[in-house]
C-alpha cells in the first residue's frame, strides 16, 4: 500500500494490519514519554484546505509521537488565498521532500490528484463527500476493542448518508472486515446508487435499533432544511435523532458512535452522548493510535 | 489569396461503399474527367466522403485564445476530415451580436482550414434574459442560421418558445442544451452508482430529459424547429423518437465521447473525462448506438470543447467541464458504429455530413459527391489504427480523453472546393 486514498483500499488483511498496529501504539500513550524514533528524520506535511481542529491535531500528535518532523499548512493565511493551485502547491510540497502528506480537501478526489503529483505517500484526511478512511480505521478500532470482535457485527449508520465522507468510508471498511452495515435516513438522503453499495439501507431507525450492536449517529446539518432534504430539524430528530427511549431499544450491551462534532439536540440528544454507551470521547483518542498505525505503515517501512 | 484552384484525380478510390474508381475535381467542383495535367492521388484501398459538418464546435476565439484560436481549431478539423464546422456563441465576448459572429467568420475565411459558421447566441449575454438580435446574426455575412446558448439551457419556456418561433422568419434551428438547472445545481456527473460511491454530486438523466421532452411539445405546437444538443441519455433518445414518430420537426446530435466513454472513468478523478452533459452508463451508450444507427439521432457533433491546462489541471469539482473531439471523432464513430455493422459508410457520410449540414442550412456542403457538385471531401483509410498522442494533435489544448487508446480509421486528405487542405494526414 502506497497511499491510503479510500477504505477500498485496504484487504481485509490490510486493515487488520492497521488495527493490530494500532493496538500495539496505543500502548505508548500510556507511557510517561510518549514518544517513539519510528519516522525520525521523514517529513509529513498535513495539507488541510478545510477547518478541521479535531483531524489535523490528532494527524499532528500521531506524527509527532513518531518523532516525524511535521509542518502543517492550513489553507488560511496561505499562497492558496492568493490563489495557488493546488497542483502549484503539490509541486512546491514535492521539491521540499515530503515523505508523507495528508490532506483534507472540500473536494471529492483531491487526494487522488495529489497522489498523481507527489511522489510521498498520500492519506487521505477526508475528501468532500467522498471518504474519510482513518475515520473508518478508528471506528472499526473502537468497535473491536468494545466488543471484541467485529465479524457479524451489526452496526446501523444514521443520518446524512449522501453527503457523509464517513459513512462511505465506514461501510466499504466494516464490509471488509465482514460486519453486517446498514444505513439509515430519510431516502432525500442517501444516495441515488446506494444499492450498489455493500450494505443493506432502512428508511426506519425503531425497526434497525432493536437489531443493532453499534448505532453510528453523523452529523446533519441544519442548512440541509433549505435544500429541502427534510422539513424541519425537529422533524428530523423526531424520525432520525437518537433519544433516550430510543437508546433503550438497543440490545443490553450495544454502543453509541458519533465523529463529532455533534449538533446535540438535533442527531444526538445530551443524555446519549454522555452515556455510558457513548464511545465519542474513545474515538478522539483512538484516532490518535489508528494514524501513528497509518503513518508508520506507509512510511516506517524503507527508513 | 489562395493559390489557383489545382485539378485532381483520386485514383481508385471507394466513394462511400461503392466500387473502386477515379474521383475528379476541377475549380472547385466534382468533374467527369480530370483535366490536363491534374494532381493524381493514389487512392487504392482509401473511402472518399463528403466532407465533415460539425455543428458543435467551441473554437474559443475571441476569449480564450490560449485554449484555441479559429486558426488552431480549424486545423484540427481539416484533419479531422471536416470541410465545415459550426463555432458556438460562448466566446467572450458572447456571439450575440452581428459583429461578433462576423468576426468569427472573417477569422474562418482568413485561417482557410475549412468554412466556419458562427452560431448565434439565443439570448443576450448567454443569460436567459433577453433575445439576442437574432434577425441581424442572420442577415450579417455570417449568415447565422444555428442559434444556441450552449453550455446554458434556454431553461424559460416562454424564452424558448419565443426563439423558436421567431427564428423561422429565416428558417433558423434553436439548438438547445438540454439542462433543467435545478436539477443539476453543483452537478459533477451523472447520478449513479459510481456517482454515490465517489461522492461527486449527481446529474440525473431526467435533467436532460425533461427539458427535451418540454422543448418537443413546444416544437410540436409552434410547427417550429429544434436541435437538440449532444444527447447523452437513452430515455432522451426515447422521447426524440416519440417526437419523430408524431413528425415534430426535431433533430439531435450525439458526441462521439458518448458513443464511447462511460461513467466508470470518473473513478480516477482525472478531470479531462469531466463533461457537459457527463458521460453516463453502458445502457446509454447502447441507446445512443441504436439512435444513431436508426436514424432518431440525426448527427455526430463533437463539441470539441479545448481547455487550458490549469483549468483541467485541478481537482475535479474545480475543473472545466469538455473535451477535444475534431481529430478522433471519425475513428470513434468508426469503431462505435462501423466496426460493429450499425453503419455503412453511407450512413457515416449521412450523420457526419448530409444531415448536419442540412440542419444548419450550410450551402455547399453535405452533398452528394455527384458530378457538379462542391469537391468537399475527406479521404479515409479504413484499415489504418492509429494511438492518440494528445501532443500530436493540432488543437492547442491537450484534452482529449482518448489519449492512449488506439483507434481505427485515418484522415488521409480533405479536400475544401477542390484545394488539399490536408495531404498524407498533414496540413497541405
Amino acid at each position: 500500500m502506497r497511499h491510503l486514498l479510500s477504505a477500498a483500499d485496504l484487504s481485509r488483511d490490510d486493515a487488520l494490519l492497521v488495527l493490530d498496529t494500532a493496538e500495539e501504539l496505543a500502548r505508548v500513550a500510556d507511557r510517561p514519554i510518549k514518544k517513539l524514533p519510528t519516522l525520525r528524520g521523514r517529513t509529513v506535511v498535513n495539507l488541510f484546505y478545510e477547518d478541521s481542529t479535531r483531524t489535523r491535531l490528532s494527524f499532528e500528535v500521531a506524527a509527532k509521537r513518531l518523532s516525524a518532523d511535521v509542518i502543517t499548512f492550513s489553507a488560511k493565511g496561505s499562497s492558496v488565498s492568493k490563489g495557488e493551485s493546488l497542483k502549484d502547491t503539490a509541486l512546491t510540497l514535492e521539491a521540499m521532500g515530503a515523505d508523507g502528506v495528508v490532506v483534507r480537501h472540500s473536494a471529492s478526489g483531491a487526494p487522488h490528484r495529489l497522489a498523481g503529483w507527489i511522489s510521498g505517500a498520500i492519506v487521505n484526511a477526508g475528501d468532500g463527500t467522498h471518504e474519510h478512511p482513518t475515520q473508518a480505521l478508528l471506528d472499526a478500532f473502537t468497535m473491536r476493542r468494545r466488543l471484541g470482535r467485529l465479524e457479524g457485527l451489526r452496526v446501523a449508520i444514521v443520518g446524512d448518508i449522501l453527503h457523509s465522507r464517513v459513512a462511505r468510508s465506514n461501510v466499504l471498511l466494516l464490509a471488509t472486515l465482514g460486519a453486517d452495515v446498514t444505513v439509515v435516513a430519510p431516502p432525500t438522503l442517501l444516495p441515488v446508487g446506494v444499492d450498489a453499495w455493500p450494505c443493506s439501507t432502512s428508511y426506519d431507525l425503531d425497526a434497525v435499533l432493536p437489531k443493532s450492536d453499534v448505532v453510528m449517529m453523523l452529523r446533519v446539518q441544519r442548512e440541509r432544511m433549505a435544500a429541502a432534504y427534510f422539513p424541519s430539524a425537529r422533524e428530523y430528530s423526531r424520525r432520525y435523532g437518537l433519544d433516550g427511549p430510543r437508546m433503550a431499544s438497543l440490545p443490553e450491551d450495544a454502543i453509541v458512535m458519533h465523529p463529532g462534532p455533534m449538533n446535540r439536540g438535533m442527531e444526538i440528544a445530551a443524555e446519549v452522548a454522555d452515556s455510558v454507551r457513548s464511545t465519542i470521547v474513545e474515538q478522539v483518542a483512538n484516532g490518535v493510535s489508528v494514524r501513528m498505525a497509518v503513518l508508520y505503515l506507509l512510511l516506517g517501512g524503507d527508513a | 489569396m489562395t493559390a489557383p484552384t489545382r485539378s485532381w484525380v483520386l485514383r481508385g478510390v471507394r466513394v462511400l461503399d461503392g466500387p473502386p474508381s477515379d474521383l475528379c475535381f476541377a475549380d472547385g467542383v466534382v468533374s467527369a474527367e480530370a483535366g490536363a495535367g491534374a494532381s493524381v492521388l493514389d487512392a487504392d484501398g482509401l473511402i472518399a466522403l463528403p466532407g465533415l459538418v460539425d455543428l458543435h464546435t467551441h473554437l474559443r476565439e475571441p476569449g480564450r485564445e490560449d485554449a484555441e484560436t479559429v486558426a488552431s481549431g480549424t486545423q484540427a478539423a481539416a484533419l479531422g476530415g471536416y470541410t465545415a464546422v459550426h463555432a458556438m456563441a460562448n466566446t467572450d465576448p458572447v456571439a450575440d451580436t452581428a459583429g461578433v459572429v462576423e468576426q468569427v467568420w472573417h477569422l474562418g475565411q482568413l485561417a482557410g482550414h475549412c468554412d466556419v459558421h458562427p452560431v448565434g447566441a439565443v439570448t443576450v449575454g448567454l443569460a436567459g434574459k433577453q433575445l439576442a438580435e437574432l434577425g441581424a446574426m442572420a442577415d450579417s455575412v455570417a449568415r447565422v442560421r444555428v442559434f444556441s446558448d450552449d453550455g446554458h439551457c434556454v431553461d424559460d419556456a416562454v424564452l424558448m418558445r419565443r426563439a423558436l418561433e421567431y427564428v423561422r422568419a429565416f428558417d433558423g434551428v434553436i439548438a438547445q442544451h438540454a439542462q433543467e438547472p435545478r436539477l443539476t445545481e453543483g452537478a459533477q456527473m451523472n447520478e449513479g452508482p459510481v456517482s454515490a460511491r465517489l461522492g461527486l454530486t449527481g446529474w440525473p438523466a431526467a435533467a436532460e430529459e425533461a427539458v427535451i421532452a418540454r422543448d418537443c411539445l413546444l416544437a410540436a405546437h409552434l410547427g417550429s424547429r429544434l436541435h437538440v444538443c449532444h444527447v447523452s441519455t437513452a430515455g432522451s433518445v426515447e422521447i426524440l423518437r416519440w417526437a419523430k414518430a408524431r413528425g415534430v420537426r426535431v433533430t439531435a446530435e450525439v458526441t462521439p465521447h458518448h458513443l464511447l466513454l462511460t461513467d466508470s472513468l470518473a473513478c480516477t478523478y482525472d478531470p479531462v473525462f469531466k463533461v457537459n452533459p457527463p458521460l453516463r452508463t453502458s445502457a446509454d451508450v447502447e441507446a445512443l448506438r441504436g439512435g444513431l444507427a436508426d436514424g432518431t439521432l440525426d448527427a455526430v457533433a463533437t463539441d470539441h470543447a479545448p481547455h487550458a491546462l490549469e483549468d483541467k489541471e485541478t481537482e475535479w469539482a474545480a475543473a472545466a467541464f469538455g473535451m477535444l473531439g475534431l481529430q478522433t471523432a471519425l475513428s470513434v464513430v468508426v469503431s462505435t458504429m462501423v466496426s460493429t455493422g450499425r453503419l455503412d459508410w453511407a450512413g457515416v457520410a449521412d450523420r457526419m455530413s448530409r444531415r448536419p449540414a442540412r440542419i444548419g442550412r450550410v450551402r455547399g456542403q453535405g452533398s452528394s459527391l455527384a458530378v457538379g457538385s462542391p469537391a468537399n471531401v475527406v479521404l479515409v483509410d479504413p484499415a489504418a489504427r492509429w494511438t492518440v498522442d494528445p501532443a500530436a494533435l493540432a488543437s492547442r489544448s491537450r484534452n482529449t480523453p482518448f489519449a492512449g487508446m488506439e483507434l481505427p480509421a485515418a484522415v488521409v486528405a480533405t479536400f475544401l472546393r477542390g484545394r488539399p487542405t490536408v495531404l498524407d494526414g498533414k496540413l497541405a
